[in-house]
């Protein structure tokens, strides 16, 4: 039984690995040509330095690094999504894993690349190796993220395995000879032999930990690099746990929009269905409230006690950025608990809107953390310069941000037409006798 | 404090010269000895040198125009020293000498200032004044904590330096600093051409996508010279020394350091945060000027960054309404 629904299902998603219509092409053509542009931007920062950024004396992180949290932060709708997920067997994951767990790996090779846009000496990357001191938070971030990416491309790996070994024996599909040799080569003779398949299932019971904890850890480092310093608006001890927490709410936010649009795209309403939209967005809405506690008593306390610089801050949040604000720390809290919280409001249409709310909101706030502290230092920036008093970005920034989530949107993309974006295997493969293997 | 100076004045002038002296020391007869091209011809003049393992010794003059110390030698302090400002913010007018000698002994740019004048106002009501700003070289300092390649260290004399040549600009220093200390060279500028052999101990000639600042002059001290900014206020309002052997100058007069602090209640800045200064300031009492001669001479260009004061604000309404 099990064989045949798997079989269907490969029937169904071959066409979608095996050829790409007109959209597709001009999507897939349009997304090379933003990359190529990110690429020329790239190439005017390296050749002509990085005052061709909106990046001073004060404001010496920019949206680079409001672009690398982000993209950080939504790898971890797979880690934390599939990894939980699967850890409590939650049976309807099935059709949303494996786009968490492409989101995941994507988005983690992306988002170092921000942080090196940052760096004023790229030839000199090595010196994080040969002269690389343990005490540097940075240091601390090199070593957990080459982690997380290992861990996650492992675990997405495992997961994937059972699909490329069906993929290699459908005889039926009509991909390129490379395409083939590929899955033959990825699938590693795995046949699914009852010992096979205990292996598998421990070594992804144990990612899927692994992977949870890596990404609890390269968040919360992630965040130190912010709060160990003595900034006002960053010198925060609840640092670690908020970013960690904006980071999972903000990749549910992707993997609802991943799954709105592929469900479209892929005609895949028969197996993506308001159920999903709804559990994800359940997932979404207890995040929301978390995200605003932390939100809410951050910047309370700011204001309450209001020390000098931080009452200077909180001045400069409601005054040069109100409308970010607002928008960031007030409607992307808010809207997911009504979306979601009335039952009336849970269409898929609905969430999915919130959903990219959400995610602009959550982008909104990174800038907010980044930005308004370092333009109030404590010593008052005295500066005739309009570019040294106020960070705006410039176009080589915007374009390579566009550059970014068009490189992201292609690897998807690419990804969807090598792997199906559901799996096919069944989720539970392994023979009765094999259930509990832990007890043995 | 001119009769205190005078009281025991002769035995700390002495103590100075040998200081400065040995400053110039370490020099390195290593240096000029070790490459033997010196193309200076002897004078017969001859100067009291430190040498690195501390002993005396007799060097012609003419060899004193010393090679920069290298990389490698520029990570280790000059031995027996720990160095100290002093500013006395009642003395300073903002008359720039001390941001222009630097920017010109440093080789900087048109804009980029290691020292920085400041208009500061404590409160709304209280009396603005200037309020010159270098690197505080700090005994607990965040820039060297969080540097992934120690491209920027601190050594046994006090001094915070940046290897120009090791820094991968990824700007970390200049977020962990709170003094908005460091400058970051972001394009090309023709002054970094330059064919100067590059030393940390100098900072120039810069390099672009590296951080840099103020260095309290550690190429100057070898000479016995006081750093730029210290000998080029007309003021006297830096005042440049040594910690240990309590003494501090500004070329024309010389104090000991824990009197002058003590007598003026000398304070470091905001050093509640924990970085542990070596910089101190005296507050700015009985001032010698009224803060608008510092502002009303300036260039346009300079007048402008002070157009978010209060103190400006207020002058402008003055005339707005007369
Ligand atoms: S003032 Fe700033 S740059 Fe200078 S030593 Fe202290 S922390 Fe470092
Ligand atoms: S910018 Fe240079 S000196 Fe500053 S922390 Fe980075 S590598 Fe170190």
């Amino acid at each position: 039984m099990s064989q045949t629904q798997t079989d269907e299902l490969l029937k169904e998603f071959a066409p979608q690995l095996e050829h790409t219509g007109l959209k597709g092409k001009i999507w897939i053509g349009f997304l090379i040509f933003m990359v190529c542009m990110g690429l020329f931007a790239l190439y005017w920062q390296v050749s002509r330095g990085h005052i061709v950024t909106g990046m001073r004396d004060n404001v010496v992180w920019g949206v680079y690094i409001v672009n690398f949290i982000f993209f950080m932060g939504i790898s971890y709708a797979g880690a934390l999504i599939s990894g939980t997920l699967h850890l409590f067997h939650a049976e309807w994951r099935k059709p949303v894993i494996r786009m968490a767990e492409f989101i995941t790996v994507i988005s983690l090779l992306i988002g170092p690349l921000y942080i090196m846009l940052c760096i004023g000496r790229l030839d000199r990357l090595p010196n994080l190796i040969l002269f690389g001191r343990i005490q540097s938070p940075i240091t601390w971030d090199v070593i957990a993220i080459s982690t997380d990416i290992i861990g996650c491309f492992i675990f997405l790996y495992l997961a994937i395995l059972r699909d490329l070994s069906k993929l290699r024996d459908y005889e039926a599909l009509k991909v390129p000879a490379w395409q083939k040799k590929l899955y033959k080569m990825l699938a590693l003779g795995y046949t699914g032999t009852p010992e096979q398949q205990i292996r598998l299932k421990r070594a992804t019971d144990i990612m899927a930990g692994m992977v949870i904890a890596i990404a609890i850890i390269v968040y919360s480092v992630l965040a130190w690099i912010f709060s160990v310093t003595l900034q006002p608006g960053w010198h925060s001890t609840i640092f670690g746990p908020y970013f960690v927490i904006a980071a999972v709410y903000s990749g549910t936010g992707v993997l609802i929009l991943a799954m709105f649009i592929f469900r479209k795209v892929y005609h895949l309403e028969k197996h993506i269905t308001q159920k999903h939209f709804v559990n994800v967005g359940v997932i979404m809405l207890v995040l929301a409230a978390f995200f605003g506690y932390f939100t809410f008593s951050e910047y309370l306390t700011k204001w309450y006690g209001s020390e000098k610089n931080d009452e200077i801050l909180i001045k400069i949040l409601f005054k040069d950025y109100y409308f970010f604000f607002i928008f960031s720390n007030y409607v992307g809290v808010l809207l997911p608990l009504i979306v979601v919280g009335f039952k009336k409001l849970r269409t898929i249409n609905n969430i999915t809107i919130t959903a990219v709310v959400v995610i602009i909101a959550l982008w909104m706030n990174r800038y907010l953390i980044v930005v308004p502290t370092l333009e109030s230092p404590y010593l008052p920036i005295q500066d005739a310069r309009a570019a040294w008093l106020h960070y705006s970005p410039t176009w080589v920034e915007m374009v390579l941000t566009a550059g970014g989530v068009a490189s992201f949107c292609l690897f998807f993309t690419i990804a969807s037409k090598l792997i199906p974006i559901v799996q096919v295997a069944e989720l539970k493969e392994e023979p009765k006798e094999s259930g509990d293997i832990y007890l043995r | 404090m001119n009769d205190e100076k005078n009281k025991d004045g002769n035995s700390r002038r002495r103590f100075l010269k040998l200081g400065l002296i040995a400053g110039a020391g370490t020099v390195a007869t290593g240096a000029i000895l070790a490459t033997g091209k010196s193309l200076a011809v002897e004078s017969g003049d001859k100067v009291k040198v430190l040498t690195t393992s501390g002993e005396m010794m007799e060097v012609d003059k003419n060899f004193l125009t010393l090679p920069p110390v290298d990389r490698k030698d520029s990570h280790q302090g000059i031995p027996g020293r720990k160095f100290v400002m002093v500013i006395d913010l009642a003395k300073c007018k903002n008359a720039r000498a001390c941001v222009e000698s630097c920017q010109k002994g440093h080789n900087l740019p048109h804009g980029e200032e290691f020292m920085k004048v400041y208009l500061l106002q404590d409160s709304l009501k209280s009396a603005p004044y200037w309020f010159p700003k270098p690197c505080y070289h700090c005994d607990n300092p965040q820039c060297v904590s969080v540097c992934p390649v120690g491209a920027t260290f601190k050594r046994s004399d006090g001094i915070v330096l940046i290897d120009n040549e090791r820094c991968i600009g990824c700007k970390f220093c200049m977020t962990g600093c709170p003094y908005s200390t460091r400058i970051f060279a972001w394009k090309h500028e023709d002054v970094y051409d330059s064919p100067q052999s590059y030393s940390p101990e100098k900072g120039v000639p810069g390099v672009e996508g590296t951080v840099s600042k103020c260095d309290f002059c550690p190429d100057m001290a070898r000479e016995g010279k006081l750093p730029y900014c210290a000998s080029a206020c007309p003021m006297g309002t830096i005042l440049f020394g040594d910690i240990d052997e309590d003494v501090v100058t500004n070329g024309v007069d010389t104090y000991k350091f824990s009197e002058l602090i003590r007598d003026r209640a000398g304070y470091q800045y905001l050093e509640n945060l924990g970085t542990r200064p070596n910089v101190y300031y005296l507050p700015p009492v009985d001032r010698q000027f009224p803060v608008e001669r510092g502002y009303e001479s300036l260039d346009p260009e300079i007048k402008a960054r002070y157009d978010n004061t209060p103190f400006v604000k207020k002058l402008k309404d003055k005339e707005k309404k007369s």
